[in-house]
């Protein structure tokens, strides 16, 4: 909280505070939201780079070699580090907040949390799974 | 266990000056006592001109909302014994404007609540000859806990949107829609969604969440709001689909 105040017209006497440029450290919450908006940027970046990967491996071998050097570049390797964290922190931090967007009611009473938890986390335990065979049997 | 606490409580006198200042008083210490407690016995004992609102005392009128230590609290259910040794500071809710000391103007609260209608719309009323309108105890448990809400405005205190946009509808008058919205017995859900899917309305949340973990009545106001953008984003897709029929 800073600035000076801003008045409302007809009662010029009460008092207005105006919202810190830096209300978002102001308790731990705050500061997880912005950094949970913080993450869809690295979420974005992950997606460009795969998209970026079926372009090298749609013009051949050599070009998606130079694509896997350069992956391998550390400065790559500190971005990917980076954004694997973040992906992961949204993943999570989303997963957790589902039960407050679906209610689920199975014979008129409602689905407890962690069953719309649990299933977020099954069905990305499943599909990790399902990648990780295609990947290791080619 | 200290005898005394000390109390240290925003003043705002705008007669004297233009902006709020901090007093601290020295409060004997009970351990039966809430913040509001405490505000009575300034308020009877120590200096007369100190102004809140209260009325109830037992989180039900919703009246007596400050912030505790920075956090949003309805001072008859805080208890000085969580905040030991001190000192304890009590200010008015954040975002509203200060009228004196802890005493805040809510009428641009009023003005959203209005605006979305919590009340139940008919398209048509059957006759009294048909007896009341039925309601099985499943159909009230989908919108009970939004009922709940006691216009205490913690929630709007906590919501960083609300503080940066003030145009935003908020939390309490978007669950007490979805209140509505709900039961069985109403069917304004479509004017209603005219409203809340507007620019001041559901989209503005970005779920930050502490609305619901500041509610002393557990109406989980961030859950309705989501679960709104869910019906708005499906209504949405159906009218883009099926235009013309426009529920």
């Amino acid at each position: 909280m800073s600035a000076g105040p801003r008045y409302t017209l007809y009662h010029p006497r009460w008092y207005r505070r105006r919202v810190s440029v830096w209300w978002w450290l102001q308790n731990r919450s705050y500061t997880g939201f912005v950094l949970r908006e913080l993450t869809s940027v690295f979420v974005a970046f992950f997606a460009m780079v795969s998209l970026w990967q079926l372009r090298a491996l749609a013009q051949g071998p050599e070009t998606y070699g130079r694509f896997l050097a350069r992956l391998g570049t550390p400065l790559f390797l500190a971005l990917d580090t980076i954004a694997f964290l973040s992906v992961l922190f949204h993943a999570i931090t989303w997963f957790n907040l589902t039960p407050k967007a679906i209610v689920l009611r199975v014979g008129g009473k409602r689905v407890p949390d962690w069953v719309i938890v649990g299933s977020n986390y099954a069905a990305w335990l499943v599909l990790s799974g399902a990648v990780a065979v295609v990947l290791l049997r080619g | 266990m200290p005898s005394t606490v000390a109390l240290t409580v925003a003043r705002y006198r705008p007669e004297q000056e233009s902006e709020p200042t901090f007093q601290t008083y020295e409060i004997p210490f009970r351990k039966d006592w809430v913040v509001l407690d405490a505000l009575n016995h300034v308020k009877d004992q120590l200096d007369g001109s100190l102004s809140y609102r209260w009325s109830c005392r037992m989180g039900v009128c919703g009246s007596c909302g400050m912030k505790v230590n920075g956090t949003p609290k309805l001072t008859c259910a805080t208890f000085l014994s969580e905040y030991l040794p001190g000192p304890i500071r009590v200010e008015p809710l954040d975002y509203f404007p200060v009228v004196r000391d802890l005493v805040v103007d809510l009428t641009e609260f009023v003005r959203k609540l209005k605006q979305v209608k919590p009340w139940i719309i008919r398209q048509e009323e059957k006759p009294l000859g048909e007896g009341e309108y039925l309601q099985t105890p499943d159909q009230l448990d989908t919108y009970k806990q939004f009922s709940l809400c006691i216009n205490c405005m913690l929630c709007y205190s906590a919501c960083p949107i609300y503080g940066l946009e003030p145009s935003f509808i908020g939390p309490a008058a978007i669950a007490l829609a979805q209140r509505y919205n709900m039961d069985s017995r109403d069917q304004g859900a479509a004017e209603r969604l005219k409203i809340l899917s507007e620019r001041d309305g559901i989209w503005q949340c970005t779920f930050v969440g502490e609305c619901t973990k500041v509610c002393p009545k557990h109406v989980d106001p961030a859950g309705a709001i989501q679960q709104y953008k869910f019906t708005g984003a499906t209504q949405w897709v159906r009218s883009l689909l099926l235009p013309w029929r426009t529920r």
